[in-house]
């Protein structure tokens, strides 16, 4: 199969941080692949540059065979994603919001009625449908983000921590309609998330990054051979080990890199 | 031609959703417009102005336009906060398209707030011509224009609301104060004369005042020029600068 995202000697700097370091990595052509790694590990930076969000400091990246800094529009067309912070319009309403994405996206005005429709009922928001986002709880406001996320049916689908705060029976659902998706479709997801056991189940391959570098890369039974654990979270554990100081240093790291691409 | 259709849309829905800011925003221009016209008003006749509701009620409607409409174009930094800006800026549509609307919505919404003055300053003793109505809404439409232009382009530099303040005291409020809309421009200082000359304000508050008072001293064809050039080089600059966004 065809790599459909590729990246190569990829670096972000902002000022004195380095998120991202000479990371290189590829994501074949329909293929569920996790990107995995502890808080301020550089995924969410990694996103935004694969996403024409932010421009790399050096190396290149290949989307479907376009550069995201030389063809940031060619490259909009062929993803959708669902940010790990809250992208929603407050003052609207579910459906507006729905709406709104669908016809930045061009879906065609036939089936965008239709498949709004389709995807609040996966998420369970269809009777809420025409109440302002404002008054949703957080984890409906995650569901509705993810719904549309899905709404112009991507060539690949980035989640950024997509099921992080949602009940485990909303979750299935809606791993479920993902990877039916995936198979339908053909669509490549790219995925972070926190829940090592998710990534197991769903994840074909999946790249482990620390410190802004790869550090395992591999199936989730690969990588569980490699460094000998039972389970993808022992796994994880081992290959990103660190005592707790290090863990609470970065944390101030992430805090630093949340904050700097906060203010971008 | 849709992308720019919804995203005007969607400005209109949250003017229309929030009837605290419609009311809020009328409060200044209200007070400017009772206390400075009455307060004013017998000092104006006796240094032989005439009526000083008939000079001040333009430069209160193109005030509320001013501010409308910066207020709009700043947003930009709340959507950016609030995320939303995101979702824009990866859809796989041209920013042009995406600041166009933008700031048709926004100049939209400040049009509606400046008609809503318009009417208000009717019932406070201003005498308008309404022959000239339509002339006076395409000012009233170029204001809005330009300065939602600018606003666009300020909020696409800041990166938060801290820098805000500083737009305000020395740019809004000296474009505001320094544009005739409170004050005839004869006899000022060579200094303050060549600011307010600069000032776009004062070529959009001439204009209102010749429509809509017969007022005017620039004549209103160059009024209409200078707003014309201005807001197409505000809204090129806006376009420019928002294209270079990175979240």
């Amino acid at each position: 199969m065809d790599n459909i995202i590729t990246a190569k000697d990829l670096t972000k700097n902002f000022k004195d941080i380095l998120a991202v370091d000479k990371i290189s990595f590829s994501v074949k052509q329909g293929e569920i692949f996790g990107f995995l790694g502890p808080n301020g590990a550089g995924k969410s930076t990694t996103i935004k540059m694969l996403t024409t969000l932010l421009n790399p400091t050096s190396g290149e990246i290949s989307m479907n065979g376009f550069s995201p800094v030389l063809n940031p529009d060619k490259v909009r067309k062929i993803f959708g994603i669902v940010f790990q912070d809250p992208s929603l319009d407050d003052d609207l309403t579910a459906y507006e919001n729905m709406e709104l994405h669908g016809v930045l996206y061009s879906v065609p005005k036939n089936i965008l009625k239709q498949r709004i429709e389709q995807l609040l009922n996966i998420v369970e928001l269809n009777d809420r449908r025409n109440d302002v986002v404002k008054h949703f709880s957080g984890g409906m406001k995650r569901r509705l983000e993810i719904a549309r996320g899905l709404l112009h049916h991507p060539k690949i689908l980035f989640l950024d921590e997509p099921t992080l705060g949602l009940d485990p029976q909303t979750r299935n659902h809606i791993w479920d309609y993902i990877k039916e998706l995936n198979k339908s479709e053909s669509i490549t997801v790219f995925f972070t998330t926190h829940y090592m056991e998710e990534a197991d189940r769903i994840a074909n391959r999946v790249v482990v990054i620390d410190h802004g570098k790869i550090v395992a890369q591999g199936t989730p039974s690969e990588l569980k051979k490699q460094t000998g654990t039972k389970s993808l979270e022992d796994a994880f554990i081992a290959v990103t080990e660190r005592d707790i100081r290090s863990e609470e240093s970065s944390n101030l790291d992430m805090m630093r890199i949340r904050r700097k691409m906060f203010r971008r | 031609m849709k992308t720019i259709y919804i995203l005007w849309k969607r400005q209109l829905i949250k003017y229309f959703r929030s009837k605290s800011r419609i009311i809020g925003s009328l409060g200044q221009p209200l007070l400017f417009l009772i206390a400075l016209g009455f307060g004013f008003g017998p000092i104006y006749v006796k240094a032989g102005g005439g009526n000083y509701i008939q000079f001040l009620a333009p430069g209160i409607i193109a005030m509320s336009i001013l501010f409308s409409s910066i207020f709009s174009g700043i947003e930009i930094i709340w959507d950016r906060q609030f995320g939303f800006l995101k979702e824009t800026l990866v859809a796989p549509v041209s920013r042009f398209k995406i600041m166009i609307g933008r700031t048709l919505g926004g100049a939209t919404v400040a049009l509606l707030q400046g008609t809503i003055v318009l009417v208000i300053t009717l019932f406070v003793g201003f005498r308008s011509n309404l022959m000239l109505l339509p002339f006076a809404f395409i000012f009233m439409a170029l204001i809005s224009m330009l300065f939602t232009a600018l606003g666009t382009a300020i909020a696409s530099m800041l990166e938060d609301m801290q820098g805000f303040q500083l737009i305000m005291n020395f740019l809004i409020m000296p474009i505001f104060f320094l544009s005739g809309a409170l004050f005839p421009l004869q006899g000022l200082p060579k200094a303050i004369s060549i600011i307010t000359l600069i000032n776009p304000l004062t070529y959009g508050v001439d204009g209102l005042r010749g429509t809509l008072a017969n007022l005017s001293s620039f004549g209103l064809f160059n009024d209409f020029a200078v707003l014309t050039i201005i807001a197409v080089v505000l809204l090129w600059v806006g376009s420019y600068l928002f294209s270079k966004i990175q979240v």
